[in-house]
């Protein structure tokens, strides 16, 4: 393996074009962990962390612009970010210990292409978008565009992320994440279920819920999406919301959970962030 | 092919040159090259934190770095954390409390509660738990370790009033 370290978005653009097997990574805390397990390594380590644009956080003109290499510690650290984004962050801030923290990234968790992944429902719920850069220029898609199945995405082999864009949230527009493991800290997720709403004097005028660890990709619940806009979250919107994330999973059985058991706790978890958004947006 | 890329940057504050081979992590680099043995392999895979070291001063897996990202980093290891003979509190905790046994997590343990207690000098029980979460330890059981953060933080708080 050839470790590269380039400076552009243009350069490192070239290091894949001009390799089938060269592989970019940002904190490699998926990557190095994979090949000790015998994947097959790279011929090129395409290092994006020094590249301007990879890295930072911030907003400008309504939009707020996360480089794809930005180690999720200086998310959750970003108080405007946080407080723009709170069920982003705390998604973000899931991601393994304090040192995970420091080097796990957005582009990364996505690009892995864990059914797991914490900060994809999120993403998907806050309808992130992802500006991919290759040989023809830069596109920007739909984050749920990008995952296409475990471990695989819409990316060529000459493309990868070069930031996250996504728009100022309106007024009374708040986000929640929420995931379930067997322990508090250091494990990937049984379920996770984000939900992100918009308010107006007590009735959701706008919902979007995503469900992670429950499907090959993330899924978004429309059924439940449907239950929550025109409701004050009363307790039959909430039954529904339930009712509507547990018929949308389609789980694996595996030593985390059987299917009965993440069908279960996806509902509980989505009525629980949805009580939480609504709690966030009405503050 | 085997590629080597040479790599400056500080380590514990001193300025050094080595020359890495890319596909090696900075852990085997810091063993193998430097000699700093006190940065330990447990896992390899970011479980166990048993290799933490300090990126610009951000805890970090050495297990989870190439070799050649320290280029132009500032990167602490334990050898750092005492001045001279003169060890740090924590150290002097961790020795008082009983805080190890087999001592392979020691250092991981030692590195990663400064950068807390640097960051946050009179962390909660639970912040500490938390913060040393990252860390696991086979054979002490976590509350000698916890005490012994919690009596180090105490130290330090009396020496700067
Ligand atoms: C101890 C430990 C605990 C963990 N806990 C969690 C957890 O709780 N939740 C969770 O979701 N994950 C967890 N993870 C997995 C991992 O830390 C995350 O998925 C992390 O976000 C990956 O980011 P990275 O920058 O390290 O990715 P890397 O390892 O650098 O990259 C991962 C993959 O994505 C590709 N890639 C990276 N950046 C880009 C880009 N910009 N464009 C295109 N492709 C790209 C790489 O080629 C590679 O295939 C854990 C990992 C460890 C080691
Ligand atoms: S050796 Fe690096 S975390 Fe275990
Ligand atoms: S003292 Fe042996 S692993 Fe902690």
């Amino acid at each position: 393996m050839r470790y590269a370290a380039p400076t552009t978005v243009d350069e490192a653009v070239g290091l894949l074009a001009a390799d089938a097997d060269a592989r970019v990574f940002a904190g490699a805390t998926d990557l190095i962990p994979q090949i000790r397990s015998g994947r097959p390594e790279p011929s090129v380590l395409v290092d994006l962390k020094r590249i301007d644009r990879l890295v930072g956080v911030g907003e400008s003109g309504g939009t707020w612009t996360v480089g794809a290499a930005t180690p999720t510690s200086t998310l959750t650290a970003d108080e405007a970010f946080t407080g723009a984004f709170p069920g982003l962050s705390e998604a973000s801030g899931l991601i393994g210990s304090d040192q995970i923290q420091n080097r796990s990234s957005w582009g990364g968790n996505l690009c892995n292409a864990s059914p797991a992944a914490d900060s994809v429902p999120a993403l998907v719920a806050n309808a992130v978008r992802a500006v991919v850069a290759g040989s023809n220029g830069e596109r920007t898609v739909p984050v749920e565009e990008i995952v296409t199945g475990p471990g695989q995405t819409s990316l060529a082999d000459d493309e990868f992320v070069v930031e996250f864009q996504v728009d100022t949230p309106p007024a009374h527009t708040a986000d929640a994440y929420l995931r379930l493991i067997p322990r508090t800290e250091m494990d990937i997720a049984v379920v996770g279920a984000a939900v992100r709403l918009t308010m107006d004097g007590g009735t959701c005028t706008a919902a979007t819920v995503a469900l992670g660890a429950v499907a090959p990709t993330v899924v978004r619940v429309p059924d439940a999406e449907a239950a929550l806009v025109g409701s004050t979250l009363d307790d039959a919107t909430l039954e529904a919301v339930a009712a509507a994330a547990s018929a949308a999973c389609n789980p694996i059985d595996d030593k985390r959970g059987t299917i009965e058991y993440r069908r279960q706790v996806a509902g509980v978890l989505a009525k629980r962030a949805a009580t939480i958004a609504a709690e966030r947006a009405n503050a | 092919m085997i590629n080597r890329t040479h790599v400056h940057c500080t380590v514990n504050g001193d300025e050094v040159d080595f020359l890495a081979t890319d596909s090696t992590s900075l852990l085997d680099a810091l063993r193998t090259e430097l000699g700093l043995t006190g940065v330990k392999e447990g896992c390899g895979t970011g479980d166990c934190g048993a290799c933490s070291i300090t990126v610009d001063g951000a805890l970090n897996c050495a297990c989870l770095m190439f070799a050649p990202e320290a280029e132009g980093r500032e990167i602490g290891t334990v050898e750092g954390i005492a001045q001279g003979d003169h060890l740090h509190p924590l150290q002097e905790t961790f020795l008082e409390g009983a805080a190890l046994q087999c001592g392979i997590c020691t250092p991981g343990f030692l590195v990663a509660a400064k950068v807390l207690l640097d960051e946050n000098p009179t962390p909660t029980e639970t912040e500490i738990r938390y913060a040393l979460a990252g860390n696991l330890c086979r054979c002490t059981g976590y509350d000698k370790i916890i005490h012994a953060v919690q009596e180090a933080a105490v130290q330090l708080n009396g020496a700067k009033s």
